[in-house]
């Protein structure tokens, strides 16, 4: 804005005007982050022994592309602070939703996990078959005894 | 600074209305702005906050997201296998050039140089629409594969054209393992007759996997699936509830392909807007704005193409 250092001055004191060049350096920049994000999605840490390291390499790729967006795309850098602070509330926020939903999840992980793996891989029949019958016995039971079906399954299938 | 007195009656009421050079309003500039100046920050603030709940919106996505890759992460390393790296990377690359195309359209707009600024508008939606035409591509064949969202997707056997709803489902022609504790307790919502769950012999014995099929799906499979990948329904690697995974895949990607073709028809009328010479290095806010949506849609994508395609 006019109201701030710069050296690319709109003609009318309205916006900011952004160089070409600049676009295309973020421009060039996003595709190179792009193709190093496939490549590094093809090492699989997992087997090194940091089955997150995956994720966290590709979501900070993808940060730095938004930021470069963010910040360049959509004239953020020369924008006034205000825009600036309505985009990281929002993005605060949504954090801080995933964060919390997220407390509840890992405090279930390892049950969960037990429980996947104990039961839900295809292929194995004889014993799906074998935990399907003893659900079936263990729900004909609380039936009769009036207890609430999710307690039989929860026993059913403890680690 | 001397002021004259704008000719409406409301500006005349209203000292701040006045003008230092004694000229009339520009033709875009709404009578309840002071300036341009203040007429686009108070525009570009706006487009901010409506930004602000497009983050929001998918931020709830993204958070179920979180919630269920960190349940079952198995589902989505699974899941990921069966998307096309090469055409999802195609589409990144594609939304990446349009918004440079956008962005640079904006620069001309503010160098009132009009020509170029429609030449790089036409080849951002010539991105919309390249983006649209390959994810059309990616669901139709996901759809002839069999992966559709849904309970389960495998009621329709891969490869059949047809669709007949009459067709008794897996569970209806008795082939149904009912097989999850998280299941079993609601199956008598789902329909089934009572007492299906204590009649052991009523029970198929999963021999097919846990999901269950029609013998009819079961044989289209072995007979029609090409042999280059495993059909999910022959892999005995496959997660049980791997449809969870096409689940979210294309509730996420398909609310972006809304935005992709909102986005390309706000685009189409900037063009037409620029071609009737609306727009000019005073006055290119729509192009400004517009742009600040494709931007966004561009944003979305950079973080759904590494989530589903990559790991």
């Amino acid at each position: 804005m006019s109201d701030q250092p710069t050296q690319h001055k709109s003609p009318h004191g309205v916006g900011h005007v952004v160089p070409p060049k600049i676009l295309f350096a973020t421009g060039g920049a996003l595709l190179v982050l792009t193709v190093i994000t496939v490549l590094a999605a093809k090492i699989d840490f997992e087997d090194m022994g940091v089955p997150e390291l995956n994720i966290f390499v590709a979501l900070a790729i993808a940060v730095v592309k938004a930021s470069l967006v963010v910040l360049f795309f959509m004239h953020l850098r020369w924008d006034r602070p205000f825009n600036s602070i309505v985009l990281v509330t929002s993005v605060a926020f949504v954090a801080l939703f995933i964060a919390f939903a997220m407390t509840d999840t890992f405090a279930y992980r390892e049950d969960v996990r037990g429980f996947a793996q104990e039961r839900l891989v295809s292929g194995n029949a004889e014993h799906v078959k074998t935990e399907l019958d003893a659900t079936a016995q263990k729900l004909g039971e609380s039936q009769q005894h009036g207890d609430t079906p999710a307690a039989a399954g929860a026993d059913a299938h403890g680690p | 600074v001397s002021h004259a007195t704008h000719p409406s009656s409301a500006a005349a009421l209203d000292p701040a209305h006045a003008h230092g050079s004694g000229h009339d309003h520009p033709p875009f500039l709404a009578h309840h702005f002071e300036s341009p100046k203040q007429q686009f920050e108070a525009g570009k603030l706006g487009m901010w906050l409506f930004l602000a709940t497009e983050v929001l919106l998918f931020g709830g996505l993204f958070c179920g997201y979180s919630v269920w890759r960190g349940n079952h992460p198995e589902l989505f390393k699974y899941g990921s296998q069966f998307l096309n790296t090469t055409l999802g990377a195609i589409n990144t690359a594609v939304l990446i050039t349009s918004s440079l195309t956008m962005a640079w359209a904006v620069t001309l707009a503010q160098q009132n140089k009009q020509r170029g600024m429609l030449i790089c508008l036409v080849l951002t939606l010539g991105g919309a629409a390249g983006f649209l035409v390959i994810k059309y591509f990616e669901y139709t064949h996901k759809f002839h594969e069999g992966y559709f969202p849904g309970l389960k997707f495998y009621d329709v056997p891969p490869h059949s054209h047809t669709f007949d709803p009459a067709a008794p489902l897996a569970w209806q022609s008795g082939t149904l393992a009912p097989l999850s504790a998280s299941t079993a307790p609601s199956l008598a919502d789902l329909g089934l007759p009572p007492g299906v769950n204590t009649d052991a012999p009523t029970i198929a014995p999963a021999a097919i996997g846990p999901e269950g099929l029609a013998p009819e799906a079961l044989r289209a499979i072995e007979h029609s699936h090409d042999a280059h990948q495993p059909h999910p329904l022959q892999d005995p690697a496959r997660p049980a509830n791997a449809h969870q995974f096409f689940n979210i895949y294309f509730m996420m990607t398909g609310l972006h392909g809304v935005h992709v073709l909102v986005g390309g028809i706000v685009i189409l009328w900037l063009i037409v807007r620029g071609a009737r010479g609306h727009f000019s290095s005073e006055y290119f806010t729509p192009v400004d704005l517009g742009g600040l949506y494709w931007h966004v849609v561009d944003l979305i994508w950079i973080f759904l193409f590494p989530l589903f395609y990559l790991i």
